[in-house]
């Protein structure tokens, strides 16, 4: 599987879901606070340099998603059928986080019946450890 | 002014196919030398170069090569096949200003044959392949399908949507001998019935992967009128670079469905005496299907949500509202990173096209959609 190969804008994302929690970029200017994502040295809207990670609720919908078919890197190939989402944050739609639907949070990316995704169904995010690098996971929130 | 003050007066390409014996360099010589040949100006007169960041053949090979004199404009751009049309924008603003008096913009490539990006996983970028590639979204192709799911979910587009534009470029490239689609005739049943590639993308929703190279000729228009070849002129240019953009991976903006298309597009308008309901033909960047719906609303053809719509009733098709990729595009002629689409306009304002709309006097030509891009406005 392909791991994160984070920058140093990104990485606090990646320590973030290492203690189990879905963080977002935010301003940490008093009078902006505005979310961004990727996160990025500074805030587009007032230039500060400050920021902060803001925890998110962790639930979302699905924006949308791809079911990707070989020709795939070999540990894709093997998962036929996988999903890649993008989920639109409850909390802030306008930041979507790609990611994939399974049935438990460490099953593998193929594990849910494809037929059960759609375009708006809620999602609640999990993490799961690959090849030494948590991840955020999405469940779907009905069952 | 950049309006009508260059023209095209050389185009030339190489054979396009799945596999050519030579390198990328002796394809690149070879399609500007023709390109030269057809505007009738000697190699040793080229003295502005402009070609893409991912053109492995650099402007001092090709001097060399060619035996071109000393070069005093050259310029690369970046994004893959968003820069096409930019490196003919380049050397028009450097021959209109005087930087440069013959310039010569090329792309040469072997993608049928070579590597392809996606499949090297030591070099991918930290920024934003951190965000997409640990959760599979791998190629172009998935990128783009993410897109294309959710205009379709939006606005009602259906693969019968996707299948119009399919069958606009292959039967463009039916009637193309050089394409590599030539005589190989698409049906909706073989389209509706072809291999996923990243559903709701099947098979021939996808460029093809070729080898070939193409390159045109820039001069003045005062230069053009004793050239050759009939001048095609540059009459405007534009590049797009949205705010908030994020390239391929465009999900992150305000709007995702309004990409690089339009911003290109506010400038192209802008400094043209024409606008779309004016454009003849035109040649839009077709990497994947989707990306025609998207270009067709971002360049003004058709208001936000109805680009597939428009593709109904052969609008596309020779004789339609708007004759598209008439050489077959990237879809079914070749896919070079979208530089047969310029020469095709040329070729469409000369009336030499092999699929030629009748009396064509404008064209359009864009360059990668879902990437900084590009387009220009030729008219005859
Ligand atoms: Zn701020």
């Amino acid at each position: 599987m392909l791991t994160p190969v984070t920058d140093e804008d990104g990485a606090p994302f990646w320590e973030y879901a290492a203690r189990g929690e879905l963080r977002v970029q935010a301003c940490a200017a008093p009078d902006c606070g505005e979310l961004r994502f990727p996160p990025r040295p500074c805030c587009p809207h007032c230039h500060s340099f400050d920021s902060e990670w803001r925890l998110m609720s962790g639930r979302g919908r699905i924006w949308s998603y791809v079911l990707p078919h070989p020709p795939l890197l070999p540990d894709y190939a093997a998962q036929p059928g996988y999903n890649a989402v993008l989920v639109e944050l409850a909390d802030a739609p306008r930041i979507r986080l790609a990611g994939n639907v399974v049935t438990t949070p460490d099953a593998p990316l193929n594990s849910l019946d494809a037929g059960r995704l759609r375009i708006g169904a809620p999602v609640k995010v999990a993490f799961t450890e690959v090849d030494g690098v948590t991840v955020p996971r999405w469940l779907l929130e009905r069952g | 002014m950049l309006k009508d003050a260059t023209a095209i007066v050389g185009i030339g390409q190489t054979a396009f196919a799945k596999h050519l014996p030579e390198s990328e360099k002796a394809l690149a010589c070879r399609a500007i030398l023709a390109a030269l040949d057809d505007a009738g100006i000697d190699p040793s007169e080229v003295d502005g170069f402009a070609s893409y960041t991912m053109e492995e053949t650099d402007e001092v090979e090709v001097a060399k090569a060619i035996g071109a004199g000393d070069v005093t404009f050259f310029s690369k751009v970046g994004y893959g096949g968003g820069g096409s049309c930019a490196t003919v924008g380049h050397l028009a603003a450097a021959v209109a200003t005087g930087q440069a008096s013959v310039g010569v913009a090329w792309r040469s490539r072997k993608r049928g044959s070579g590597p392809r990006p996606w499949k090297n996983t030591a070099a991918q970028l930290p920024t934003p392949g951190q965000w997409t590639r640990p959760f599979g979204l791998l190629r172009p192709a998935d990128e783009i399908g993410m897109l294309a799911r959710r205009y379709m979910h939006e606005y009602g587009a259906t693969r019968d949507h996707l299948f119009n534009v399919a069958l606009a470029c292959r039967n463009r490239a039916n009637q193309n001998p050089s394409a590599i689609m030539y005589e190989r005739p698409l049906t909706r049943e073989m389209y509706m019935t072809s291999r996923w590639i990243s559903e709701p993308l099947c098979l021939f929703d996808n460029c093809l992967e070729t080898d070939g190279a193409l390159a045109c000729v820039i001069v003045s228009a005062e230069r053009a009128r004793d050239c050759r070849q009939k001048p095609v002129y540059v009459h405007s240019a534009a590049q797009g670079l949205p705010a908030q953009h994020h390239g391929m991976v465009n999900y992150w903006n305000d709007d995702p469905l309004s990409g690089p298309a339009w911003t290109a597009a506010r400038h192209l308008w802008k400094q043209a005496d024409f606008g779309p309901e004016d454009v003849d033909v035109a040649q839009i960047y077709d990497a994947f299907t989707p990306l025609v719906p998207l270009s067709l609303e971002g360049y003004g053809f058709c208001g936000r949500g109805e680009g597939a719509a428009f593709t109904e009733g052969g609008a596309l098709e020779i004789g339609g509202r708007l004759p598209l990729n008439t050489g077959g595009g990237g879809l079914s002629e070749a896919y070079v990173h979208g530089f047969n689409l310029i020469n095709e306009g040329v070729k469409q304002l000369r009336g030499s096209s092999t699929a030629q709309v009748p009396d064509a006097a404008t064209c359009l030509v864009t360059a990668g959609e879902g990437v900084p891009t590009s387009a220009i406005l030729l008219r005859a």
